[in-house]
Order: structure tokens, then C-alpha cells, then sequence
């Protein structure tokens, strides 16, 4: 059973690796956007690096879940509704939306997620 | 001009290895201006070859029924350059392959030696319109190129199978009836 230092530094090595960022540079209050300058094809190259390091699957739409974020039920103006975040912290647990929730453009969903939160979600894969 | 920057398959292992050569000629007009007097082929065509190899592995585990788009080159190291007479071989091993991309690590080699390795991610883009690449490409067009690139004269299943091309591009050929 990993423990939280190893999942961090594995979570981490992906990061380097795919970001091309130092390993100094990936904190866990770091976000993977703003700080680490991910751009929207990284996450999949990220998706794949923590797939094979930890022996997990990810099926697409479990880390981000784009269902919800492109229904026109859930996002109103560009903005997720109180329906879509509620069903958003259901689904994404090991996320922190509070900076989110402040401002729950649509836009800036991806902008959110920090390193800690990709620890967490990890973690949650590997209890089962 | 079309832009086929792999010549032939040599070997082709549905979902997981492929293996591609370029032959570099003088016959090939870009490679003049390039870096006279050396005729050298351009890193960024080697990279294109690399990434058609493991693009079309990509592609035909899932039958071709979706677009494979070049997203990332996460990676790639260059010894040297490959000139003309010489014979490049690629070589492609999927690393991870779902509904939503595909990762792979290709090598470069000429002869023993090697020239270039890369690792390379590929997004399956969602299909709205029917057809090899979503309707972006001559799906009979394809088939044939598929053809010369001899994927399925030397292109095998897991457990050894000969492959066999995806009934939508058999139409389209002409060597199977649409039903």
C-alpha cells in the first residue's frame, strides 16, 4: 500500500517528466495550468504517466469530468450552476473546488487543479 | 506531393509494435536546399515518419473508426543525421492505448545505429461524421495507401492472426459489397 510521500513523489516525477518543469517547481499547492504551464493535451500525457506508475486505470471523464462541464443542463453563461457543483464535488472528491466554487466559470475549471488534488485522486484509485 | 514520410511496414503487431522503413533518396527535391553539400534528411520529416508509424498502430486497433491526431511530442533526442543511401528503420511500441489517446516510444535506427528516439501522444478525437479519420480524408484513398504500406500483407493479431482490413475501407476499395 503506497503512502502518501511515495504517491507524491511519483505524481510528481510524472509531472517533470511531462511538463518539463524542475522537481523543486511541483509543489503540492502548485497548480498544474498556472505554476506548471500544463496545457490542455499535457493532462493526457499525465493521465497515461499515472496510469502505468501506479498500475491504475483512469477512464476518460474520471478526472476531469467533461460531462458536466459541456451540459447545457449544468453550465449556464459559461458558468456551472449550483446543480452542476454539486454533482462536480460528487464526482471529484479529491479535489478542492473552493477557489471554484468563488468563480465556477467553465474556463477556468482546469486552471484549479493543483498537485495535491492529483495526490488525492491517486490515492482514492488506490484504496479502490 | 502526398505525404508519406514511411516507406514500407515490416512488421506490424496490432495494438502494440510496429516496425516502418524510410529509404532517404536524392530523388527527394527538399533534401538539396537543406544543408548543402550534406543531403540530410530533415529532423522534422524523420519525427513525421516516426509518428505515422505509431499513428497508424494507433489507428488500426480501433479500425480505424476514429481520428488519430499527433497532440504531443513529449520527447526526442537526435544523434546525427540520416543521408541519402541510407535506409532508416522505425520502430514503434504503444505503451498505452484507450478510447482517448494513445502514448508510444519510437525509435530511429540506421543500421545499428541509432538515429532518434521519441515518445509521442496521440488524442482519438470524437467522430460526429462517418468514416476513416471522421470524413476528413478519401476513406478509398486510405485503403490503398494502407495497401502500399503493406499493413496488411505483414499485419498480425496478438495471437498471431493475419489482420484484416476494416470492412468500412473494403468497401470503399471495392473488395467487399456494401451490405
Amino acid at each position: 500500500m503506497a503512502t502518501s510521500d511515495e504517491i507524491f513523489s511519483k505524481v510528481q516525477e510524472a509531472l517533470v517528466e511531462a511538463l518539463a518543469v524542475d522537481d523543486d517547481e511541483v509543489t503540492p499547492e502548485a497548480t498544474l495550468v498556472g505554476d506548471l504551464g500544463a496545457e490542455s493535451i499535457d493532462f493526457l500525457d499525465i493521465v497515461f504517466r499515472l496510469e502505468k506508475g501506479f498500475d491504475i486505470s483512469i477512464p476518460r471523464g474520471e478526472l476531469f469530468p467533461e460531462d458536466i462541464l459541456t451540459s447545457a443542463d449544468y453550465v449556464v453563461d459559461g458558468k456551472i450552476n449550483a446543480e452542476g457543483l454539486a454533482l462536480l464535488k460528487e464526482r471529484m472528491p479529491f479535489a478542492d473546488l473552493s477557489g471554484f466554487e468563488e468563480n465556477p466559470e467553465v474556463q477556468e475549471f482546469a486552471t484549479q487543479l493543483k498537485v495535491q488534488d492529483m495526490c488525492n485522486f491517486v490515492a482514492s484509485k488506490l484504496d479502490g | 506531393m502526398r505525404w508519406f514520410w514511411i516507406d514500407r511496414f515490416t512488421e506490424f503487431e496490432s495494438g502494440k509494435r510496429a516496425t516502418a522503413v524510410k529509404t532517404v533518396s536524392l530523388s527527394e527535391d527538399h533534401l538539396h536546399d537543406y544543408l548543402p553539400p550534406l543531403a540530410a534528411m530533415p529532423h522534422s520529416l524523420v519525427i513525421e515518419g516516426m509518428a505515422q508509424t505509431a499513428g497508424l498502430l494507433a489507428g488500426e486497433h480501433y479500425g480505424f473508426n476514429e481520428s488519430v491526431i499527433l497532440a504531443k511530442v513529449a520527447k526526442v533526442e537526435f544523434q546525427g543525421f540520416a543521408v541519402t543511401g541510407e535506409t532508416l528503420t522505425y520502430h514503434a511500441e504503444l505503451t498505452s492505448i484507450d478510447e482517448g489517446g494513445a502514448r508510444a516510444v519510437v525509435t530511429s535506427h540506421v543500421g545499428e545505429r541509432l538515429h532518434a528516439e521519441m515518445e509521442v501522444i496521440f488524442a482519438h478525437a470524437d467522430i460526429d461524421r462517418e468514416g476513416a479519420g471522421g470524413g476528413l480524408f478519401d476513406e478509398r484513398d486510405f485503403a490503398i495507401t494502407l495497401r502500399t504500406l503493406g499493413m496488411y500483407d505483414v499485419g498480425v493479431t496478438e495471437s498471431g492472426e493475419r489482420i484484416q482490413i476494416p470492412r468500412h475501407l473494403a468497401v470503399a476499395e471495392g473488395s467487399a459489397n456494401a451490405s
